[in-house]
């Protein structure tokens, strides 16, 4: 089959080892962060950007080069590389930071990944990652890379579609009040919504499978990125504990109530 | 027991079934289940009969596959329910 004219499309999907979506968040006793001694997963965000990654290319075929993974992490982050591999992705690059670092933040992510795809030589096309994390919810990273790169950026995606031969992607947002719809030049950053995708659950053979496929090992260093916080946390306090409603026997009692509350009546 | 690609496909579907149990609910007793199923059939000799146990195991793989994916559904809508972002 004689290749198209178009170039061929190179998609980078970033994805985060979060706290697993099913863990009850608890302070940690120096209040200064969250309990992290708990299970983590692929932030279900990311998972909807890999499994759309992999839409694409089965929507696309061979128009898709190759679909890599990145994730800035420790050691164990490269576990959810390995489900990103089963799940469809061809390589991964795992910028490892040390065990004791403090958790990156989304600029120093950001900048990361500008310096990840600067290395890469035959270039990105499409990013596509989650809108936000389920731990920090600071939903930062995409835009902050789209700014540094100076690339369009399409976020709250609920539906993506690619045209290589015009090298535009038309994507559908989720805005208040409905949908938007935007037609976006490539090179393009996409951060997805939850209605985008259902991701694929990664098979055991598949899983294995994984263990076959490249992970390149960097480091900040490598990359020429300082990923020290610039931003001090000074305290981190459960929200506080929801009361009970009381039961009131009559209308003077509840008039009185809310007198109390400080609410007055209104002049008529 | 049965022929040896029956077999190993068996054997792949106890071991899929098995991974997928480590998220179940503790309170069911997934993995004893599971043992006890694939062990009380353990000497079918009827290639019809392996094949309904099989067909059976997948079942029961989709089933949990389904609840597993609505479980997640469910809990990140309500964390995240659609527009929800702040008036500008």
């Amino acid at each position: 089959m004689r290749p198209s004219a178009a170039r061929l499309l190179n998609i980078l999907v970033p994805i985060k080892r979060a706290v697993d979506y099913s863990v009850k968040i608890r302070v940690n006793p120096q209040q200064t962060g969250i309990d992290l001694n708990v299970k983590h997963s692929m932030n279900p965000f990311d998972e909807i950007a890999v499994e759309e990654a992999v839409r694409i290319r089965e929507r696309l075929k061979d128009a898709v080069k190759s679909i890599k993974v990145v994730t800035i992490g420790p050691s164990k982050s490269a576990e959810t590389l390995r489900t990103a591999l089963a799940m469809g992705a061809d390589s991964a690059i795992h910028v490892e930071i040390p065990d004791s670092a403090p958790p990156p933040e989304p600029l120093g992510i950001a900048k990361a990944l500008r310096a990840v795809i600067e290395r890469q030589k035959e270039g990105v096309d499409l990013v596509i990652l989650g809108k936000q994390a389920i731990d920090d919810d600071a939903g930062q990273t995409g835009q902050m890379l789209a700014g540094l790169m100076g690339w369009a950026q399409a976020t709250f995606a609920s539906k993506v579609e690619v045209n290589t031969a015009d090298k535009v992607a038309n994507v559908t947002r989720e805005i208040d009040g409905g949908l938007e719809e935007l037609k976006c030049q490539l090179p393009l950053v996409v951060t997805t919504d939850l209605r985008l995708n259902e991701p694929r659950y990664a098979s055991l053979p598949n899983i294995m499978k994984a263990k076959k496929k490249p992970i390149e090992k960097l480091s900040a260093t490598d990359l020429g990125v300082d990923l020290t916080p610039r931003l001090e946390t000074l305290k981190v306090t459960e929200p506080p504990k929801r009361v009970g409603g009381g039961k009131v026997e009559n209308v003077d009692e509840l008039i009185a109530k809310l007198k109390e509350a400080g609410i007055t009546a209104v002049k008529a | 027991m049965a022929s040896q690609p029956t077999r190993l496909r068996v054997l792949a579907l106890y071991k899929e079934l098995h991974r997928l149990g480590r998220d179940y609910d503790p309170s069911y007793n997934f993995h004893g289940k599971l043992r006890r199923m694939f062990e009380k059939n353990k000497d079918l000799t009827d290639e019809a009969e392996i094949e309904k146990a099989i067909k059976f195991g997948e079942y029961i793989k989709n089933e949990t596959l389904a609840l597993y994916s609505l479980r997640k559904y469910r809990h990140l809508r309500r964390m995240y329910p659609p527009n929800t972002k702040p008036d500008s």
